[in-house]
Formats: C-alpha cells, sequence, structure tokens
C-alpha cells in the first residue's frame, strides 16, 4: 500500500496561540482518513495547509507525490476540496457553478457542460440544476460543494466537516456519497468532530487535540486502547459486592463496583454475557439490568485528554480569523 | 503514469499568459452573470447615468457660466468621467463581497491564476461601463449633445475614458481587499471619488478654484481626463498659454497617469489578494 497524503510535523502559530503543534499523519492510498477533534483542535487549518491555502511556519506535506509547499499550483491540480462553508457562488445556479469551476479547472467548455451535468444527476441535483443556489437547503449546497470538488476526478479529496450541521437524512446520503467515492479508489481525508462519523466512514481515525496527534488506529484499535469491552451489571444494591465477587473469574481486569452498577472488564463480546448471565445464576444474584458496552470514540477522547469532546465545542476556531489579510 | 486528475492532462497545454486571460474570461462571465441577476446593478449603469445627465444639464445647465462653449457640451464628458470613476467602487465592493464568502477558498483551492478573479471582476466592469457609456451619450445626444470632433477622435475618447475606468478598477480592488466587510467596502469605494471628482474641471473651470485647490485640480487625474475626452469629442477648453503641462497636453497627461495607476494598483491588488483568505 501507498501513501496518498503525508504531512511531517506540521507547525501554524498565530502569535501566542499554537493551531497546529508537529502534526504528523499518514493516510494510505484509497481509504479513509479521519481526522477527530473538538473545534479549535486544528482540523480545519491541517486541512487548509495541505490543501495549500495555508502556508505552515514549518513541516513537509506531499500529496500524492506532489510538495504542497514547494509546488502549490501543482498540488492543486491533483486535489478537490470541499470545505466547512459551501464554498459555490450563491448567485450563480448549480450548473454555472460546476461549469465555471470546471473551466477553472482547465477543462475544455465541451466537456466542462457534460461534466457538470453528469456530477448533478450523480448528486441528486438536476431538478435543481437552474435554481440560483441561495435557494438551496443546506444539505443541496454541501452536495453541490462536493460536486465542485469531484469535478477534475481527483485521486485525493479533502473533506473539512462534510457533514456538519445537516440533518440526519442529508448525513446518511453524504456518508453513502463518500463511500461510493472510496470504493472507485479515491483516498480521502476527513475531519469532524463527530465520533459517529469517524467510526463509520474512516478505516483509520486519528485524534487530534491542540494541534497535536494525540492518538492514531483504526476505531476499535482506539476502543482497545482504553480498555476494550465491558460488561455493565445492575443489581440490588445489598447483593453488588456479591456479584462483583461471581463475575471477578471471568473478568479480563478489575471488577469496578459503584453503588449497583457492577462494571467487568472482558474480552470476548455476546459469550461473556451468557456466561455473567449463568454466574449470577448460580450465585442466586437477581440482574435488573445487564449489557455490553463497547467504548464509544467520546470515551477514547475523555481517557486520552481528560475531557469529553463536545465540552470544549465552545472554543473558537481561531485559525481562519487571523489568517485573513 | 496515469494523470492523477483531469486538470493535470489539460493544464500544461498552453502557458502562464493564455491560462491567466482564460481564467480571468470565466471570472468575467461569472460575474456579468451576477451583475444581470442584481437589480441593483441594473439601476446604477442604466438609471443613474440618466438622471446625472438630465440633473446636470437642467439644473445647473442655466447657472453655470463656462465662457463660450455651452455648458451641456461642458458639462456631458464630465458626467461621462465622473460615472465611469464611480464604477470602480464597484469592484471594491464586487472583490469584499467575494472575500467574505466561501467562494474564495473554492478560487484559491483552484489550480487557475488568482490573478485572475481581479483581472476578471474588473473585465466585467469594463463591459459594464460600456453599457453606462452609450446610455448616457444616447441621454446626452436626446438633450442636444453633439460629437463634433470626428469619428476616430471620438473612438479614441471612449478608449481613453473605458481605459481610465479600467485604472479607477484597480484603485478600488486594493481598496476592497482591504477593508473588512462591504459596508465599509461601499463606503470606502466611494469617499475618495467625491473630493476627486469635484476638486477637477469635471463641473467647473478649475479658474474659479483658490490657488492651493487650483494647483490640485489642474494635476488631478480627472481634470486630464476630462480635458482630454472635451477636445476628442470636439468641444476643446481654451487654454491659457502659461496652463500647466497636464492642461496644455490632456491626452499624454492621461495615457501616463492610467499607466502609473495601473502599474501601481494593479500588483498591489494582487498581492492583497494572495494573501487575503477568507472569514
Amino acid at each position: 500500500m501507498s501513501i496518498a497524503i503525508q504531512a511531517n510535523n506540521l507547525v501554524k502559530k498565530y502569535g501566542e496561540v499554537i493551531a497546529l503543534d508537529g502534526l504528523s499523519l499518514e493516510v494510505e492510498q484509497g481509504t479513509v482518513f479521519g481526522l477527530l477533534g473538538p473545534n479549535g483542535a486544528g482540523k480545519t487549518t491541517a486541512v487548509r495547509v495541505l490543501t495549500t491555502l495555508l502556508s505552515p511556519d514549518s513541516g513537509t506535506a506531499i500529496v500524492d507525490g506532489v510538495d504542497v509547499l514547494k509546488d502549490p499550483v501543482h498540488a492543486r491540480e491533483i486535489m478537490g476540496l470541499s470545505g466547512q462553508n459551501a464554498s459555490v457562488d450563491e448567485n450563480l445556479t448549480g450548473i454555472e457553478n460546476l461549469i465555471m469551476l470546471g473551466r477553472l479547472f482547465r477543462l475544455p467548455k465541451k466537456e466542462a457542460i457534460i461534466r457538470a451535468n453528469d456530477l448533478l444527476e450523480r448528486f441528486n441535483l438536476n431538478d435543481a440544476a437552474k435554481r440560483i443556489v441561495k435557494t438551496y437547503s443546506g444539505g443541496m449546497r454541501r452536495r453541490l460543494d462536493l460536486a465542485a470538488s469531484l469535478i477534475a476526478k481527483p485521486n485525493i479529496l479533502f473533506l473539512d466537516e462534510p457533514t456538519t450541521g445537516l440533518d440526519p437524512r442529508s448525513r446518511l446520503m453524504m456518508w453513502e456519497v463518500i463511500q461510493n467515492l472510496v470504493n472507485e479508489g479515491t483516498t480521502v481525508l476527513l475531519t469532524t468532530q463527530y465520533l459517529e462519523e469517524a467510526d463509520q466512514l474512516a478505516k483509520k481515525i486519528a485524534v487530534i487535540d491542540k494541534g497535536k496527534v494525540i492518538a492514531q488506529g483504526s476505531a476499535d484499535e482506539l476502543k482497545t486502547q482504553v480498555g476494550g469491552e465491558r460488561i455493565e451489571v445492575v443489581v440490588s444494591l445489598s447483593q453488588s459486592q456479591a456479584a462483583a465477587q461471581a463475575l471477578q473469574s471471568m473478568s479480563s481486569g478489575k471488577v469496578v463496583v459503584e453503588g449497583d452498577h457492577v462494571q467487568v472488564p472482558v474480552s470476548g463480546g455476546g459469550v461473556k454475557v451468557v456466561e455473567a448471565v449463568r454466574a449470577l445464576d448460580i450465585a442466586k444474584i437477581e440482574i435488573k439490568e445487564i449489557q455490553l458496552r463497547r467504548p464509544t470514540l467520546d470515551d477514547v477522547f475523555l481517557s486520552l485528554t481528560g475531557h469529553h469532546a463536545e465540552e470544549i465545542k465552545v472554543e473558537e476556531d481561531i485559525a481562519p480569523k487571523k489568517g485573513r489579510r | 503514469m496515469n494523470p492523477r486528475s483531469i486538470t493535470e492532462q489539460y493544464a500544461s497545454k498552453h502557458g502562464k499568459i493564455y491560462w491567466l486571460l482564460h481564467d480571468s474570461s470565466v471570472i468575467a462571465w461569472r460575474n456579468l452573470l451576477r451583475f444581470k441577476r442584481n437589480p441593483e446593478v441594473l439601476f446604477f449603469d442604466v438609471v443613474q447615468p440618466i438622471i446625472f445627465i438630465l440633473l446636470f444639464a437642467y439644473v445647473f445647465g442655466g447657472a453655470i457660466d463656462v465662457g463660450d462653449s455651452s455648458y451641456r457640451s461642458f458639462l456631458i464628458p464630465g458626467i461621462f468621467v465622473q460615472t465611469i470613476a464611480f464604477a470602480g467602487a464597484s469592484a471594491a465592493i464586487g472583490l469584499n463581497a467575494d472575500m467574505n464568502s466561501g467562494i474564495i477558498d473554492r478560487f484559491k483551492s483552484l489550480p487557475m491564476n488568482t490573478t485572475g478573479v481581479l483581472l476578471g471582476q474588473n473585465l466585467a466592469d469594463l463591459v459594464r461601463s460600456v453599457i453606462t457609456l452609450f446610455i448616457m451619450s444616447l441621454t446626452g445626444f436626446a438633450i442636444g449633445w453633439r460629437i463634433s470632433g470626428g469619428f476616430t477622435n471620438a473612438v479614441i475618447g471612449y478608449l481613453l475614458l473605458l481605459a481610465f475606468g479600467f485604472s479607477m478598477a484597480w484603485i478600488g480592488s486594493t481598496i476592497g481587499l482591504s477593508v473588512s466587510s462591504p459596508q465599509v467596502a461601499s463606503t470606502a469605494g466611494f469617499a475618495w471619488l467625491f473630493p476627486l471628482t469635484f476638486l477637477s474641471n469635471a463641473f467647473v473651470p478649475t479658474e474659479t478654484l483658490p490657488t492651493w485647490l487650483r494647483f490640485f485640480a489642474e494635476w488631478n487625474p480627472i481634470t486630464s481626463i476630462v480635458a482630454a475626452a472635451r477636445y476628442l469629442f470636439g468641444y476643446p477648453m481654451e487654454v491659457a498659454p502659461d496652463a500647466p503641462f497636464s492642461l496644455q497636453h490632456p491626452i499624454i497627461t492621461t495615457i501616463i497617469w492610467l499607466v502609473v495607476i495601473t502599474a501601481i494598483f494593479m500588483p498591489l491588488a494582487a498581492k492583497k489578494f494572495r494573501k487575503a483568505t477568507s472569514r
């Protein structure tokens, strides 16, 4: 497997604020790579650097063999970008936008028109093709923006929070589109603050916080990192200690009792639930509730950073604002 | 090796200048589409020139004495120049609006020549200026203004006016890229034009001004282009033998001004644009 996107030790400072603090990552060709982190973690800054919109203070970035910092024009030829704010012209129609961008992507006029129509069809926008973008819904704009980034059929695609602000239906639609692109061989780097999204789409995830990658791996690997699965049993308060004893032998770690909740780290999945039920039955302990819990990416975030992913959402994404002028 | 995108296949087929002109024409097309859908623009381009011509001709027409040529003949080239100069504000507003929308990120992420965004905006404004000049000329014609300097001179006169608009647009572009919001861009885009157009010979002869203002007015590029236009449309102004070079040779002075202004502000605007990012 070859590496399609490689960032090495990227640093970007805005005065005192460090937006990127030595960020490094590698993305395998033909896979989805998820950059996961709360607002202000540096996700957008990272994408802006990788897509030539921003120069880092130091570090290197190679995309599909092209040095992004040394040869930005060539880099722009071979990658697509769909940003957080749909970057299309609100005063043009959908088809006008795509034709304009196609021509700016160096396509001859005829080819630009054909390509625009293809993409509108593919993204279910043909009915709205001749409507001014101002009248589009959020989901339609996002799809048009994604279509715009695909005009030149790039091998590499950067998606900055592709589903932020979308309703659940539009989100599912977007996921499907992204999945299809990857099936066709496109390499995708996407940023998201939705744990579920990274889990769903990405083969590999990098969790970033304060401009640095703090953990990397597949969703499963990251979850294992915080202790794998556990069985949670709820029993009556008086029986919780007895339950803990009964379950200790099947546990892969230390059983924790919190009031009437008993947490049993296990490895082996569903079979272990059956075992636990048997053990408790033998010990004549009544089960109020029992479930197998796999850690969510939020658990991962919590254990890595000491705070929940959502807690620091209020922090502003400092990077783009300061970049102006 | 297989191309990594369609763009990679085509990009190398032409040189830099070709692509700059290509990109500029695409952006110009896009801006003209935008104008077409904007009723304010229609007002600025069509209604305002008519109002200006009629207003100045009938309100000031009787009150201002400019010597032997009639005030209307004196006035119309002045209004042409003022209106064309004001079109420079359009660049300020248009570019600033782009800067404040997501589209700028899109343009910057494309393999296009980003100077094409500026050039395209200004080419589209040039098309608007052609329309504006045409309408003003018709209105002028309706109230008795005639071109009497010959066909060739008239063509040169119109071309000079358009070139003037083009160079003003680069000042407007620089302003639009320097201020933060579209509201400021619209104010700042116009603000400098008022003293510049009124401290000139556009509406009153410069002889009536106090000495220090007179010096400014005589060397004001607006004065040169107005004097040049009057000459080319066949109503040359009387020039005193001790008048400065700018009044003796208005066409040459105008051309020098246009070259100097464009040479300063075009690269300045391009540089500002490259440095700027959205939001």
